[in-house]
C-alpha cells in the first residue's frame, strides 16, 4: 500500500517537472508523437531514480540511469524505420500473387463490388470493413463486374491489386502499431523490439494481411485503438491539453471504426471502457482535484469514447444505406417495409390491394426479424421424419414457390377461414406427427391434389389485436393461422433443417399459443385482379427503424452460423498451440499453395511466455504482498529500478494480459462456427505481452548472477530469441509467399521435414 | 445451544430458545401431510426413475447432476418395481412416499435455522436472524420445492451449511477445532457439487471469499520494509512467521481443495459400485465400460479371449457414440455405378457402419504373408505396427480403399469390400494397426481394451466413420470411409474389437456356421475405478440432452418478477392443486433490497473514495462481507442461467432467492442503525405471513379451492391455473 502511494506520488511530481521539460525542451513534441514523448517520460523516470536513489547508494542510480538514458539516444528513431520498413516489405512482397480468388475473398471482395454497383445486399457483419475494400477498388480502377463467384477463380485482367494492396498495407502498421505500445509501456526498446520481431516474421500475421479480408482492417483499428489509450493515458498529467484531446478522440475514432468492421470490436470497447473506468476512479481518489473536474473528466471522456463513436458508428449505416439503394441478394433478410426502399424490388414504389380476399395469391412472412418466407417444394419429407409428404419451409429469399392462393371453404362466414393453397397444388396441411426438429411441434405439410385434401387443411385467420370479422390489411396486419382441427398455430421455430431440408427454416405447428413473432406472419405480396390497387409509398420506415432492423438481422445471421454436420470445426484451444491452419488457396501438388498457419516458433514463444507472466506475477505480487522486495536479496541494490520492473509487469503487462483475455476467453461461449483466424486479434496482445515478459525475465538476470555476466546473458539471450524466430521465418515463409511441387509429406517437397504437427495440411 | 459438562454432572445449558422455535415451526411446515399427495408429482417422474434403477442396482447416467443428489433420494427406499411414467399417478402402497419425500423435506426445513446462524455469523442481530428465517420458513416456492422428492432443497442446504460453515470458520479465533469447521465447509461443497452442477458456482464464490482472506492473510502480518542492517536480527522471525503462515495457507488449500474434490469422486466411487447391473443407458458407454456390468455386453464377451491374434474372428465398434453406437459392416451389395449427382464411384461392394447386432459384422484378421485364416497354435497375437488384412468373414471380400471420391463425403476415400472387375483397379487391402492408447511401442491388440486406428498402407488414409447416413442403395446405413487428413475428432477414428473369438475353419461354408453360433466362455475382466470415472465423467459433461419447450418453461428475466408459475399437482377429480408460486410480498422485498444494496454500495464506495468515510472501518467490512456473500450468491446463482441453452424453470432460481432473503433483513438492519430509524420490521413481516397464509391453498394443494376462489389467487395475468370443469 505504503508502496503503492509512494510511486504514484512520485509519478505526479517527476510529471509536473516532465511537463514543464516538455515544454521547454520538445516545443516541437506535438508533431511527432511518438518518439519524443517517450523521450519525454523517460527522462522523467530517469531523472526521478536519480534523485531518488542518491540516498541509497551511487551504483543504483548509475545503472537506472543509464538504463533510462538508452532511449534518449538517436537509435529510437532507426528502429522505428527499420520496423516500418520490414514491416512494409513482408506485407507488400508478391502482393499479386496467386492472380485468384483466395478463401474469403470469394465473399469480401464480391461484397466491395455491391458497393461499386450500388447493390443492396446482407452480410452478418457491419458494413465498414466492405465499404473500405470497395472504395480502394474504386480508387484503383477496379470496375466492380468481376463476379467472385469461388475460390480459385482467376482475376484476369481485373484490378485486383488495389484491394490487397489497402490490406496490406493496414496489416503492415500493425507491427509498428504493436512496437509503439509496448514502447510506451515499458518504455524499453528490448521490449518493442521483440515484439516487433515476433509480429514481422509471423507467417500467420503476414497472410492474414495480403489478402482482401476483414481481418487486417478490424486488426489495425483494434490495434489504433489501443495505441491512442496508451498515448492518452501518457497524457494524464497534462489533461484537456491539445495533444490530450487529440489521442483522446483518437481512441473514439478507432473504436467507432473497430466495430464498424465487425462485432470483435466490442471486446477492444470493453478494453478501453475497463481503462477509462479504472482511470476515472483514480481521478475520483485524487483529493486535490475538485468535483467540478472530475465532471469535466467524465464529461469528455463520455464524449469522447461513447457519443462520438456511436455517431460515427451511425454515419457508417447511413453511407451504407444510402449507398446501396439497389435490389439485390439481401432483399429477403428484411422486412417487408424495409424492401419497400429498395430500387428494382417489387415493392418499391408498388401497388396492390389494401385487403386480403378469397382467390388472391399471396405470400406469406413470418415476422421474427429475418423470418422468411412461408415456402413449400417438391421434395418430400424423408423416411423417418413424421409423414411422407410434401415439405413446407421458410425460405429467406423470394421464389415462385413462396406463393400461395387463398380458397374459402364451405359457407360465407363473417371471419376469414379458408385453405390455403399453395400454386403447385397442395394445400397447406398439418396432423398430430412430431416435427423434424421441435419435436413438441407438430409437422406441417403439403397434402392433396389440385386443391382437394381434408379437415386437417383448414386454417383459421386471425388478426392479432383485432376482432371477429376485422379486415387482413396487406403488410400491416399481423396474422396468426390457427389450425382447426388440433388447435395449433402456424409457426416458424428459426432452426435450421439439414440437408434433405435444403437448410431452409423449419416451419411447425405449435400447440402452445402465446403470441410471439415467430407465430405471426403478415402478408407480403397480393395479387388479385379482381381488387383496385393502392400504392404503398406510405410505408417507407424511419432510419432508426432501418437501424435496428439490420443489427437484429446481423445478430441473428451471427448465431446463426452454425457448424454443419459434416465440417471439421475449429475450437478455440486449438488456436494459441496453433494447431490447425486454414487453406487460402490450393490443395493439390500442382496448384499454388499458400496455408494460413502461424510462424510456430512465434506462437509457441507466445505461448510460453502468457505461462511465464502468470508465474511471474504471482511470485512478485506474493512478494510485494508479504512486503519484501526482490531488490533486497541483492543486498541494496536497484531496488528502485525493480520494482519499477514489477511495477510495469503488473501494471502495464496487466492491460496486455487482460486485451488477450477479453480478445479470446469469449470465443468459448460462442455458439455459431468457428475459425482459426478468429484468434489473429488476441495473438498481437499475447506478442506485446511477451515483448514486456521476457524484456523484464532478461532484466532480471541479475538476480542470479552478478555483473558483468548478468549482462552477458541478457545480450546472448535476446540474440539467441531474435535468431531463432528469423530462422524459424526462413524456414517457413513458403506458408505465406506459396509453395508449388510435391505436398510436406512427400517425398521431394520444399518443406520437408516441416510438418512438425500431424494436423497441419501444407 | 452450547453445552458445558462440569462435575459433578451438572449440565448448564444456554439454549437459543428463537433458534429452537424456528426450527421447530420449519419442520412443521415442510413435513406435516408429507404423503399427501399420494400421486406423482412433477419432477418425481424424472427423479423417481433413478431411484428405481439404484434400488435395483442398474447402471444409469443422468446427464443433468452427479450421483449424490439420485443417491440421496434413493436413502428413502422402497422395492423399485414402480413405472415413473406420468405425473399424476397414484402410487401404490408399496411405494413409502413419506421416506421417499423426507430427506429433501428436512433439508428444506433446516435450511431456515440455519439461514438463522448464517446472519449471525455475518456479525448482524439476533433481530436480522430471526427476519432471515422467517422469511425462508414463509417462502412459498421453497416449502413446496421442499416437500417433494426434488433436489433443489438438498443442493441449498449444502450451499448455505459451506457458508455458514467457512464463517464459523473465519470468525472462529484460532484453535484446532477451527479446522474442524473448515473440512465441514469443505465437505459440504463437495456435496452441493455433488447434488446438482449449479453448486459449482457457489463453491467458485465460497473459494473467491476464502483466498480474499488468505490473500489478507499473507499481507497481514508482512514485516515492512527491513534494512539491510536489520536484517539479521529478522531472518529469525522472519522465517518463523512465513512458516506459520505457509502452514495456514497450505491447510485451507487442502480443506478447500484437496478434501472437496476427494469427496466428489468419492460419490462417484459409491455410485459406480452401487450399480453393477446393465440397463438403458450402457449403449453410450464404451465397449470396456460396458463389459465390466453384469448382464448386457458382458454376458456375450465373457471368456473371450483377450489378445487379438491372426486367425481371429472380430466385430469391430466405433468408439464414436454420436449420432449412434455401430459396427464396422459389409453386405452383398455394391456401390451404384453412379451416385444421384452424377459422380462415379468404384462400384465394389459396400462398406458401411451399422447400429445393430448381426452376423455380417464379423471381420476375420488375416496375415498377408499367408493363406490361412484359422489361428495357429499357439496364437500369433497382432502387435501394434504390424500390417493385416480384413477379410470380411460371410462374402470373404478383402477390406479396401482407394483413391475414389467416398459417397457422402468426397473429400475422403471410398472403402469397399474389394471386387477384381478387371479395370486396372489394384487391391489395395493392407492396413497397418495403430493402438492409439498404448503403453509399450510392441502392445498387442486387446479386445474391449484397445482403441485402434486402421491405417491404409498405400495412402496412410485412416478408416474411419463419418456419421452421415447413406441413401436408400446403401440401406440408410452409417458411412465409412478413409479420411486421409487427420481433420476428425480422434473418437470417430478409433475402432474397438467387442466380440472375439479364435477362428478354426478354414472352409468357407463351415466358418459361416460358425459366425452363426454364439461365443462363450467364462472369465471375469474389469477395468479401473478410475477409468470408469473419467469416462462417465466425460459423458455426462459431453452428452447433450435434446432441449425441449415445456409448458412451464421461462426466461431467467421472468423470474425476477415470477411471471410464471409452474402447475405441479391437480387432484384427478378435483379443484386441488400445487403450483410453485412464491410468497409475492417476499419477493418484492427481496428485489427491493437488492436494488437497495447496490444502490448504498456505489454511493459508500464513491464517497469513500472522495475521503468521507461514513461508515466505521469495522462496519464497512461487516457491510462488504455480506454484499460479498449475499449479491455475490445472487449473481453467480442467476447470471450463468443466460449462458444456459438447456430448458429452464422457475426452480432454479431458488439458491439465488434464498440469498436474496438472507440479505434483507440485514441490510434493513444496516440502514436502520446507520441511516434512517423509521422502518417497521413488524409490519413488513405480518404482510409476508398474510400473502403466505393466501396462497397456502396452493402450496400444499388442500383444501380444494372453488373456481372464484381460484380467480382471486391469480395475482398475474401469466400466471396458468387450472381449473376444472364442472
Amino acid at each position: 500500500m505504503a508502496k503503492e502511494e509512494c510511486i504514484s506520488q512520485r509519478n505526479k511530481t517527476a510529471g509536473d517537472t516532465s511537463a514543464l521539460r516538455n515544454r521547454k525542451v520538445f516545443p516541437s513534441s506535438e508533431k511527432t508523437p511518438s518518439s519524443p514523448l517517450s523521450k519525454g517520460t523517460h527522462s522523467q523516470t530517469a531523472g526521478h531514480h536519480s534523485e531518488d536513489d542518491a540516498q541509497s547508494s551511487n551504483g543504483t542510480s548509475a545503472q537506472c540511469s543509464t538504463r533510462g538514458n538508452n532511449s534518449e539516444e538517436p537509435p529510437s528513431r532507426v528502429l522505428l524505420m527499420l520496423v516500418v520498413g520490414l514491416s512494409f516489405s513482408t506485407r507488400l512482397y508478391k502482393i499479386a500473387d496467386p492472380p485468384h480468388v483466395c478463401w474469403d475473398e470469394t465473399h469480401f471482395g464480391k461484397m466491395g463490388s455491391y458497393y461499386i454497383n450500388r447493390t443492396f445486399f446482407f452480410d452478418v457483419h457491419p458494413p465498414l470493413g466492405k465499404m473500405l475494400i470497395g472504395l480502394a477498388g474504386y480508387m484503383t480502377g477496379y470496375d466492380g463486374t468481376f463476379p467472385f463467384v469461388k475460390p480459385g477463380d482467376k482475376y484476369e485482367h481485373h484490378n485486383y491489386w488495389g484491394m490487397r494492396g489497402f490490406c496490406a498495407v493496414l496489416g503492415s502498421c500493425l507491427p509498428v502499431f504493436a512496437y509503439l505500445i509496448v514502447l510506451e509501456l515499458s518504455q524499453s526498446h528490448t521490449a518493442a523490439l521483440i515484439t516487433a520481431t515476433l509480429l514481422i516474421f509471423d507467417t500467420g500475421s503476414i497472410t492474414i494481411s495480403q489478402y482482401i479480408l476483414l481481418d487486417p482492417i478490424l486488426m489495425f483499428f483494434i490495434m489504433a485503438a489501443v495505441l491512442s489509450m496508451v498515448k492518452f493515458n501518457q497524457q494524464r498529467y497534462r489533461p484537456f491539453s491539445a495533444t490530450w484531446w487529440l489521442w483522446l478522440v483518437l481512441t473514439g475514432v478507432s473504436l467507432a471504426g473497430a466495430l464498424g468492421v465487425k462485432f470483435v470490436g466490442l471486446f477492444v470497447i470493453l478494453l478501453v471502457g475497463l481503462n477509462t473506468v479504472w482511470d476515472l476512479w483514480r481521478l475520483l481518489g485524487d483529493l486535490s482535484l475538485s468535483l467540478v473536474d472530475i465532471t469535466k473528466h467524465l464529461l469528455a471522456r463520455v464524449v469522447g469514447l461513447i457519443l462520438l463513436p456511436l455517431l460515427l458508428y451511425i454515419t457508417i449505416f447511413a453511407i451504407h444505406f444510402v449507398v446501396l439503394n439497389k435490389s439485390g441478394p439481401g432483399d429477403g433478410f428484411f422486412s417487408s417495409a424495409f424492401q419497400s426502399r429498395l430500387i428494382g424490388n417489387n415493392l418499391h414504389n408498388a401497388s396492390m390491394p389494401e385487403y386480403l380476399a378469397y382467390g388472391s395469391t399471396i405470400t406469406v412472412k413470418n415476422l421474427r426479424i429475418a423470418g422468411g418466407y412461408l415456402h413449400s417444394h417438391w421434395h418430400l419429407y424423408p423416411e423417418g421424419v413424421g409423414a411422407k409428404q410434401q415439405q413446407v419451409t421458410a425460405y429467406l429469399h423470394k421464389d415462385y414457390n413462396n406463393l400461395w392462393l387463398v380458397q374459402r371453404h364451405g359457407e360465407n362466414e363473417c371471419e376469414k377461414r379458408g385453405i390455403l393453397l399453395r400454386k403447385t397444388t397442395r394445400n397447406l396441411h398439418t396432423h398430430l406427427h412430431e416435427a423434424p426438429l421441435t419435436k413438441k411441434h407438430f409437422q406441417v405439410t403439403g397434402y392433396g391434389i389440385n386443391g382437394t385434401g381434408d379437415i386437417n387443411d383448414l386454417w383459421q385467420v386471425e388478426v392479432c389485436g383485432g376482432q371477429k370479422g376485422d379486415l387482413v390489411k396487406v403488410l400491416r396486419s399481423k396474422v396468426r393461422f390457427l389450425h382447426r382441427a388440433t388447435g395449433c398455430v402456424l409457426y416458424s421455430s428459426g432452426k435450421t433443417l439439414p440437408k434433405w431440408g435444403w437448410e431452409q427454416v423449419e416451419v411447425t405447428c405449435s400447440p402452445y399459443l402465446k403470441e410471439t413473432p415467430s407465430s405471426q406472419w403478415n402478408i407480403e405480396d397480393h395479387i388479385n385482379p379482381k381488387l383496385p390497387n393502392i400504392s404503398l409509398s406510405v410505408l417507407k420506415p424511419h432510419f432508426l427503424e432501418i437501424l435496428l432492423e439490420s443489427h437484429i438481422v446481423m445478430i441473428r445471421g451471427n448465431s446463426g452460423l452454425k457448424p454443419k454436420d459434416n465440417e471439421m470445426n475449429s475450437k478455440p484451444w486449438h488456436w494459441p498451440i496453433n494447431y490447425q491452419g486454414l487453406r487460402f488457396s490450393g490443395v493439390n501438388d500442382t496448384d499454388y499453395r499458400v496455408y494460413l498457419l502461424g510462424n510456430p516458433v512465434v506462437w509457441w514463444i507466445n505461448l510460453a511466455s502468457l505461462g511465464l507472466y502468470v508465474i511471474m506475477v504471482a511470485v512478485a505480487s506474493v512478494a510485494l504482498q508479504r512486503g519484501f522486495s526482490l531488490g533486497q536479496k541483492r543486498i541494496g541494490m536497484v531496488i528502485d529500478c525493480d520494482s519499477n520492473d514489477s511495477h510495469v509487469l503488473m501494471r502495464e503487462g496487466g492491460q496486455l494480459f487482460l486485451g488477450w483475455l477479453l480478445h479470446y476467453a469469449p470465443f468459448y461461449t460462442m455458439g455459431r462456427v468457428l475459425y482459426y483466424h478468429h484468434y489473429f486479434p488476441a495473438m498481437l496482445f499475447n506478442s506485446m505481452l511477451t515483448g514486456i515478459t521476457l524484456d523484464v525475465l532478461l532484466k532480471s538476470a541479475d538476480l542470479l548472477l552478478r555483473r558483468p555476466y548478468s549482462d552477458w546473458l541478457q545480450r546472448v539471450g535476446l540474440m539467441v530469441l531474435l535468431f531463432s524466430v528469423l530462422y524459424s521465418f526462413y524456414l517457413f515463409h513458403p506458408l505465406s509467399y506459396g509453395m508449388t511441387g510435391p505436398l510436406a509429406h512427400e517425398a521431394g517437397s520444399a518443406m520437408a521435414g516441416l510438418k512438425w504437427m500431424d494436423s497441419w495440411e501444407f | 445451544g452450547v453445552m458445558m459438562l462440569q462435575l459433578p454432572l451438572v449440565v448448564t445449558a444456554q439454549v437459543d430458545l428463537v433458534l429452537l422455535l424456528v426450527s421447530l415451526l420449519a419442520l412443521w411446515t415442510r413435513l406435516s401431510r408429507l404423503s399427501y399427495p399420494n400421486a406423482v408429482v412433477f419432477d418425481e417422474v424424472y427423479y423417481g426413475q433413478f431411484v428405481s434403477l439404484y434400488m435395483k442396482r442398474v447402471f444409469f447416467i443422468d446427464d443433468s447432476g452427479p450421483p449424490l443428489g439420485h443417491l440421496i433420494l434413493a436413502f428413502g427406499g422402497f422395492d423399485g418395481n414402480f413405472v415413473w411414467n406420468r405425473i399424476g399417478a397414484e402410487y401404490p402402497s408399496s411405494v413409502s412416499v413419506w421416506s421417499l419425500r423426507l430427506l429433501p423435506a428436512l433439508c428444506g426445513a433446516l435450511c431456515v435455522p440455519l439461514v438463522y446462524l448464517l446472519t449471525l455469523e455475518l456479525r448482524f442481530s439476533h433481530l436480522s436472524a430471526l427476519g432471515a428465517a422467517l422469511l425462508l420458513l414463509l417462502e412459498n416456492s421453497l416449502i413446496v420445492q421442499s416437500r417433494f422428492m426434488l433436489l433443489e432443497s438438498v443442493l441449498i442446504f449444502f450451499v448455505l451449511l459451506a457458508f455458514f460453515s467457512y464463517l464459523r470458520f473465519h470468525n472462529t479465533p484460532s484453535s484446532c477445532f477451527r479446522y474442524g469447521w473448515l473440512i465441514l465447509s469443505g465437505a459440504s461443497c463437495a456435496a452441493a457439487v455433488g447434488v446438482k452442477y449449479m453448486g459449482v458456482f457457489s463453491y467458485l464464490l465460497l473459494l473467491g471469499v476464502a483466498s480474499l482472506h488468505t490473500w489478507n492473510l499473507i499481507g497481514d502480518r508482512g514485516v515492512s520494509h527491513v534494512s539491510p542492517a536489520e536484517l539479521c536480527v529478522c531472518v529469525c522471525v522472519c522465517v518463523c512467521l512465513q512458516l506459520s503462515v505457509c502452514v495456514q495457507c497450505v491447510c485451507r488449500v487442502v480443506c478447500l481443495l484437496v478434501v472437496p474434490v476427494l469427496l466428489y469422486v468419492f460419490w462417484f466411487y459409491v455410485h459406480l459400485s452401487l450399480l453393477h447391473r446393465s440397463g438403458p443407458h450402457d449403449q453410450l458407454m464404451s465397449s470396456a465400460f460396458q463389459a465390466s456390468l453384469e448382464g448386457g455386453l458382458s454376458r456375450i464377451t465373457q471368456g473371450q479371449p483377450l489378445e487379438v491374434a491372426y486367425g481371429s474372428q472380430v466385430t469391430l465398434r466405433s468408439s464414436a457414440s454420436q449420432p449412434v453406437p455401430c459396427w464396422l459392416h459389409s453386405h452383398k451389395a455394391n456401390y451404384p455405378i453412379r451416385y444421384e449427382n452424377g459422380r462415379g464411384s468404384s462400384h465394389q461392394q459396400q462398406v458401411t457402419c451399422y447400429p445393430f447386432k448381426d452376423v455380417n459384422n464379423w471381420w476375420i484378421i488375416k496375415d498377408p504373408g499367408r493363406q490361412e485364416l484359422v489361428v495357429s497354435s499357439p496364437p500369433r497375437p497382432v502387435r501394434h505396427g504390424d500390417v493385416i488384412q480384413l477379410v470380411h468373414g460371410m462374402t470373404s471380400r478383402f477390406l479396401n480403399s482407394h483413391d475414389v471420391a467416398a459417397p457422402m463425403s468426397p473429400h475422403a476415400q471410398e472403402v469397399s469390400g474389394y471386387i477384381d472387375f478387371n479395370v486396372s483397379m489394384p487391391t489395395q487391402n493392407l492396413w497397418r494397426v495403430d493402438i492409439s492408447n498404448r503403453e509399450a511401442e510392441s502392445e498387442s491388440w486387446k479386445t474391449i481394451l484397445s482403441d485402434v486406428r486402421l491405417v491404409h498402407v498405400n495412402t496412410s488414409a485412416v478408416l474411419r466413420m463419418t456419421g452421415v447416413s447413406l441413401p436408400d442403395w446403401g440401406f440408410r446405413q452409417l458411412e465409412v470411409v478413409a479420411d486421409k487428413l487427420f481433420k476428425a475428432q480422434s473418437s470417430s477414428l478409433d475402432w474397438t474389437v467387442e466380440e472375439h473369438r479364435y477362428g478354426t475353419s478354414q472352409e468357407q461354408k463351415e466358418r459361416e456356421a460358425e459366425l452363426h453360433s454364439p461365443t462363450h466362455i467364462d472369465v471375469n475382466r474389469k477395468i479401473s475405478f478410475w477409468a470408469k470415472f473419467l469416462e462417465v465423467q466425460w459423458k455426462m459433461l459431453t452428452v447433450k440432452q435434446e432441449d425441449s419447450e415445456h409448458k412451464y418453461s421461462s426466461s431467467p428475466l421472468e423470474w425476477i418478477t415470477m411471471e410464471t408459475n409452474i402447475a405441479y399437482w391437480l387432484h384427478s377429480s378435483t379443484n386441488a392443486q400445487i403450483h410453485l408460486i412464491g410468497n409475492p410480498v417476499s419477493w418484492g422485498v427481496a428485489n427491493l433490497s437488492l436494488l437497495a444494496y447496490q444502490l448504498l454500495a456505489a454511493v459508500y464506495l464513491l464517497r469513500r473514495r472522495r475521503g468521507f468515510k461514513d461508515l466505521p472501518d469495522g462496519v464497512w467490512s461487516q457491510f462488504v462481507c455480506l454484499g460479498c456473500v449475499c449479491v455475490g450468491g445472487w449473481v453467480v446463482n442467476f447470471v450463468p442461467f443466460f449462458l444456459m441453452e438447456k430448458t429452464l424453470f422457475l426452480y432454479h432460481y431458488l439458491p439465488a432467492l434464498c440469498y436474496l432473503h438472507l440479505l434483507s433483513p440485514a441490510l434493513l438492519e444496516h440502514t436502520h442503525t446507520h441511516l434512517l430509524r423509521y422502518f417497521h420490521f413488524n409490519s413488513r413481516m405480518l404482510l409476508v405471513v398474510l400473502s403466505y397464509r393466501t396462497f397456502c391453498p396452493l402450496t400444499y394443494g388442500s383444501p380444494e379451492l372453488s373456481a372464484n376462489q381460484l380467480q382471486g389467487l391469480k395475482w398475474r395475468g401469466s400466471w396458468d391455473i387450472l381449473y376444472r370443469r364442472r
